[in-house]
């Protein structure tokens, strides 16, 4: 009896969520069951998943071979750091999303729930897969799986056209990604023949041959990671699936795609090239400029969740861009800072987005309504929902002290502090970019106050809002969960470091855990006289004198209050319409970013009968990008459309001029 | 107090460079007026504290001539050119504010990445005034280009001139008397035929707006 | 943490809290008589803050907790502000909690909570007065974050003591980017704290409005807070902008007696300062609010230029 290794064990975790997707194929429509077992049972494996994952970041890289697939060509398999941390976020997070999955799924909805458990816990198994794959081949296999898996899961209200168009746009651009992926993969085996990922490290490739595998690899996980201007795909594919299969997709599924990026840059690749850095910064820093407006104009809330996440893609690109540049002029320490920092968006990206589309989720549940303009008010009938959404909102605002604001601070810190570079446009350019990252965080509180805002406060902008109810207590679980991690990520830093510290220390050879681990409570990545943060100390300053305030202004004065109608002004005829809407509160970014958007516009006139405002927002890459590369796709289809004659001998003859040319090839 | 009369000059460069984005950014033609008159006040300034540095005294009387000219003459030419054309509106640009600034800074990128080859040759006082100059020059040029009035277009003229002399200055000390001398009369000149220009566009076409310019041309 | 870093960490403290609305009323009197008004007494805010604690507060019948919370937050926000700049003394215990950067977010949270609290109601000039400030701080924020930037460059730290410690007791030195940082951060800093051009704290006019649109439903102890917060955040930035530009005078870390000499040289250049506010509201207009944001994005442009040109001149 050999001792089980970290990497057995996980696979083991990975049996269970099998198991528990077969026990749903015999349960298909027993609700009970699959909502109230299987789905908490799987969440309890994603906990586990975590745990295993968190004690195998130091240890040394474990390596299996599956004998699964066709013969002479095993799944290789492989746990190192990169791997266990990406599957320590995977499991995290998932957990939290099962147990909201739980009290989520309902009767009467599209796909049976049974078939819903079958899809989301293969979607699990071959995202873990894909982190741990050490070989193309099974990298491939798991990676089809997952956009199989997710496409199901997609298009799980397959009645609605547009969820079924939504889904036919995602597997397409998953497929072209797909592509791009495995050309890169041809290119890094250099001919060799021998596909597994150790084979890869070995090569050195000539420059021109490395530098087509990256930007192949860039093409590929960026269209899964929605880069400009491979982007159209995700804000229709996220909101069509069910509110948690949108937190797995948005939090935990783009992840893979960094993953990718960074084990085929960081890990395969032997060079690093520093126009490549700058290649990864100018396609991320537009892809986060880009999101964050989009998301701000948004009426929809699950859309404007999905263009957020584009723009957290955007900003993990810059942060890998910025540590390949740092990297490529051999500068380990500042490539290993901004590497943190984007490591670090990865884990809070995974749970503040999460948190984010399961509260999306109880709203749709509680009120039937995606539509912002048509919210308000849910704070007094949800505050459960109403408070962890807040949470996860000011993450993603990027505000102190909670998690998104560490990773950005991490971010500018090695923007900041770049030493002089020999290339005096990168010098000069990398501050201005540290300016621009500064804008779209920025913008990133404008776009979540008018989501939290419009959405839970103000009145009710529809009657039957009045009537919503709180989520239930499997909701309320795995929001929590998530939001503990929003806490949790925001308030110890330090703890959080010295766990990605392995990571960096793998990929790069430099880390900052000893300069790091030298104070508890600060989180000081060069030295405490430089850049300080010590979010438990200004926490408690805030909260110290928000209780100051409230004690001293009760003992010296009072603390009446009376309660009466809004004043507003003394205006007595307000109504709930009159709030602003969701376009009302985007109109100023519309104003400014004009040249954005594609907007068509219905301004009624003073003579109306029934004034109509509409305004519809698009974006222009739709217009000049892909309806020119459509109509070329049917125009060559319409082209071999004259191959088609109807004649059963035409086709025959076809297989045989083929047959005489291959036997041609062949022979010669 | 050696190490500090450079620096001040890169200030005053600085300064410069802040009242071009200014103007770049500015609707009001007397607001323009005012700023042009500050530029030339600095440009002076400058040009004294490069005398005085470098001992070289006949960079005071081109700083004399600089007020005379820039701070004195010709903003008062625009003033009365402004009072006869009764002119005080805002004016409208061709692209919108931010853009032309977003473009100017993207021209300050430019300035400063050519000139920092340069700049380590000159063994000047100030080596990082060259690029300053530069996006000075650059910047006026693009506030020409984004106007659309004939005034606004001509204070560009003038900022532009600013820019070169302040190169010349404090990157070679100042150009040979004759040569600046001349170059004063030569702007002088100008403003004056480009004022008569101004009343003749004026009474061809009833309005300073250079859109009309467009029907001179040949169809 | 010795002994007197505690003690000028908690006089700044104090002396904020204290000081603050002063300034407030310094600045009302001279624009009163700058504009041939009599003037109110300099202790009018501090009368006002007595008036409005001794009010019962009214509350709209729907206000969530959100709407209760968010004075008491802003305050304590601004309050925690003022403890991290160096007004005095380098000399603070709190101050490596937080840097420029978790300045800039410290204001931002304020924001966003007030913000929220004012669409919380539900009237129309709440959500109003909610968007105009989020316009007005997503622009500010990165412009500030920017100035900032520029003096983090020259000193090679965020830390704000850090920074004041090398503007002002190293060798005495011109930074020719901090010309474009002074004019963004006026600009920026006006924006903020809702003065003349953006905004003008002595109207009511509900259409032109932007600081009073937030505060419309609040009353009483609520209401003395927000005021008293806005006056910490006018301060906050008055001592922002001295601490970056005119940094003489403070206090050292090693010096603790040199904050004898501190207090006096605070008070007299935030009295210049107030007075030259006053005479900037004096002479100038409000714009109208659709220029506002070409306003701020000129602020941010000039800061990012203003790090170029220290990029340039560095070398």
């Amino acid at each position: 009896m050999t001792q089980w290794l970290a990497l057995d064990w996980i696979l083991a975790v990975v049996g269970g969520w099998l198991l528990i997707s077969v026990a749903g194929m015999v349960a298909v429509r027993r609700l009970g069951l699959v909502a109230h077992l299987l789905f908490p049972l799987g969440g309890l494996l994603g906990l586990a998943l975590a745990g295993l994952a968190l004690a195998a970041l130091e240890g040394a890289p474990q390596l299996a071979v599956l004998p699964i697939g066709l013969p002479s060509l095993p799944f290789h398999l492989r746990l190192d750091s990169l791997s266990a941390y990406f599957l320590l976020v995977v499991g995290a997070a998932s957990s939290g999303i099962s147990v909201f999955a739980a009290g989520y799924f309902r009767k009467g909805e599209g796909t049976a729930p049974g078939l819903l458990c079958l899809e989301y816990h293969v979607f699990l198994v071959s995202m873990v897969g894909v982190i741990l794959a050490d070989d193309a081949y099974a990298f491939m296999v798991l990676w089809e799986t997952m956009a199989l898996s997710s496409y199901f899961l997609v298009t799980a209200n397959h009645r609605l056209a547009e969820v079924r168009s939504a889904g036919y746009l995602y597997i397409t651009m998953a497929r072209i990604g797909a592509i791009a992926i495995l050309l890169c993969f041809g290119v890094l085996q250099a001919g060799t023949g021998d596909y597994t990922f150790a084979n890869m490290r070995a090569q050195a490739l000539a420059p021109a041959w490395t530098s087509i595998g990256f930007l192949l690899a860039v093409f590929g996980f960026g269209a899964k990671a929605g880069i400009l201007p491979l982007h159209v795909w995700l804000p229709e594919a996220h909101p069509a699936a069910p509110s948690p299969v949108s937190a797995l997709m948005s939090g935990v599924m783009l992840n893979t795609a960094i993953y990718g990026l960074l084990r085929v840059t960081l890990d395969l690749l032997h060079l690093r090239l520093w126009w490549w850095g700058a290649v990864l910064l100018a396609a991320g820093l537009v892809t986060a400029l880009f999101g964050v407006v989009f998301a701000s104009v948004q009426v929809d809330m699950k859309r404007l969740l999905a263009f957020s996440s584009i723009e957290n893609m955007g900003l993990l690109f810059v942060g890998i861009g910025l540590s390949l540049i740092f990297a490529s002029f051999g500068l380990q320490q500042m490539s290993a800072l901004a590497l943190m920092a984007t490591l670090y968006h990865v884990a809070s990206h995974a749970c503040f987005k999460s948190l984010l589309f399961l509260g999306t989720g109880s709203v749709l549940h509680a009120t039937s309504e995606r539509n912002l303009g048509k919210l308000g008010g849910l704070i007094r009938t949800m505050p459960w929902v109403a408070w962890l959404t807040l949470l996860g909102a000011l993450t993603c605002a990027g505000l102190p002290p909670l998690g998104g604001f560490v990773s950005e601070w991490l971010l500018l810190q090695s923007f900041l502090f770049a030493p002089a570079l020999p290339l005096p446009l990168l010098n000069m350019l990398i501050p201005v970019v540290a300016a621009v990252i500064a804008l779209v965080s920025a913008l990133a509180g404008y776009t979540m106050v008018k989501f939290f805002g419009v959405i839970f406060l103000g009145q009710p902008r529809e009657e039957k809002l009045a009537r919503a109810h709180d989520a239930g207590p499997w909701e309320r679980a795995g929001m929590a969960w998530l939001a503990c991690g929003c806490v949790a990520l925001g308030l110890l830093p330090t703890r959080f470091v010295q766990v990605i510290d392995p990571v960096t220390r793998q990929l790069l050879g430099a880390d900052l855990g000893q300069r790091v681990a030298g104070s508890s409570w600060l989180l000081a990545p060069n030295s405490t006289e430089q850049a300080s943060y010590g979010p438990v100390a200004f926490l408690m300053g805030i909260l110290g004198c928000f209780a100051l305030a409230y004690v001293v202004v009760r003992l010296l004065y009072h603390g009446r209050l009376r309660r009466g109608p809004a004043w507003a002004c003394g205006f007595p005829f307000g109504t709930a319409r009159m709030q602003d809407t969701a376009e009302g509160f985007g109109q100023p970014i519309r104003q400014i970013f004009e040249p954005f958007f594609m907007m068509r516009r219905e301004l009624p006139t003073a003579f109306d009968q029934r004034p109509r405002y509409l305004v519809v927002v698009a974006d222009h890459f739709w217009r000049w990008f892909y309806v020119p590369l459509i109509d070329l796709a049917n125009y060559l289809a319409q082209l071999m459309s004259l191959l088609q004659q109807g004649r059963i001998s035409v086709y025959l003859m076809y297989s045989f001029l083929t047959l005489l040319a291959t036997l041609l090839v062949v022979m010669s | 107090m050696s190490a500090l009369l450079p620096q001040f000059v890169n200030l005053l460069g600085a300064v410069l460079l802040l009242l071009a984005f200014a103007m770049t950014s500015q609707r009001r033609m007397l607001a323009l007026i005012h700023l042009f008159t500050m530029q030339g006040a600095t440009l002076a300034l400058a040009t004294a504290v490069v005398g005085y540095v470098t001992r070289q005294h006949h960079l005071y009387l081109s700083a004399g001539l600089t007020v005379v000219l820039k701070v004195l003459l010709i903003p008062w030419l625009l003033h009365r050119v402004l009072d006869r054309l009764g002119i005080r509106r805002d004016v409208e640009t061709l692209i919108n504010i931010p853009t032309t600034m977003l473009i100017g800074i993207g021209v300050v990128i430019f300035a400063f990445n050519l000139s920092i080859p340069i700049s380590h040759l000159s063994s000047a006082l100030a080596s990082g005034t060259l690029g300053i100059a530069l996006a000075c020059v650059l910047l006026s040029f693009l506030m020409m280009i984004t106007r659309t009035k004939a005034v606004p277009q001509v204070i560009g003229f003038l900022a532009m001139e600013n820019g070169l002399f302040f190169a010349a200055t404090a990157a070679t000390y100042g150009m040979p008397m004759v040569v600046e001398l001349g170059i004063g009369l030569d702007v002088l000149v100008g403003v004056l035929i480009l004022g008569v220009f101004m009343f003749q566009i004026r009474e061809q076409f009833d309005s300073l707006d250079i859109h009309h310019l467009e029907q001179l041309k040949d169809d | 943490m010795s002994f007197s870093g505690v003690l000028s960490q908690l006089l700044e403290i104090v002396i904020a809290i204290a000081l603050a609305p002063l300034l407030s009323g310094w600045v009302n009197q001279w624009r009163a008589w700058l504009q041939n008004r009599s003037a109110p007494g300099l202790l009018q805010p501090y009368r006002m803050l007595h008036k409005l604690f001794n009010k019962e507060s009214m509350v709209a019948d729907h206000a969530s907790s959100l709407f209760r919370m968010a004075p008491y937050l802003k305050f304590g926000c601004m309050v925690l502000a003022c403890s991290i700049i160096p007004t005095l003394s380098t000399d603070l215990p709190l101050a490596p909690a937080a840097d420029t950067i978790a300045l800039v977010g410290l204001f931002a949270l304020a924001r966003v909570f007030i913000s929220l609290a004012a669409m919380d109601i539900g009237t129309a000039f709440g959500s109003m007065g909610a968007r105009r400030e989020m316009l007005v701080g997503f622009l500010a924020e990165p412009a500030l974050l920017t100035v900032l930037f520029s003096a983090s460059l020259i000193s090679k730290s965020t830390s704000l003591t850090t920074i004041v410690e090398t503007l002002a007791h190293r060798d005495f030195a011109i930074y020719p980017g901090m010309a474009f940082a002074a004019v963004a951060f006026l600009m920026v800093s006006l924006a903020e704290n809702a003065r003349v051009p953006i905004d003008n704290p002595a109207t009511h006019l509900e259409l032109t409005m932007l600081h009073e649109a937030l505060l419309l439903e609040y009353s009483g102890r609520h209401l003395a807070l927000l005021e008293w917060a806005a006056s910490l955040k006018l301060f906050a930035y008055s001592c922002i902008g001295l601490a970056l530009f005119f940094p003489w005078g403070i206090a050292e870390a090693r010096a603790p007696a040199a904050m004898l000499l501190a207090l006096p040289a605070l008070l007299f250049k935030l009295g210049v300062g107030g007075f030259l506010v006053a005479v900037w509201e004096t002479v100038n207009a409000k714009m109208r609010i659709f220029r506002v944001p070409e306003f701020l994005a000129t602020a941010f442009l000039l800061a990012v230029l203003g790090m170029l040109v220290q990029l340039l001149l560095a070398r």
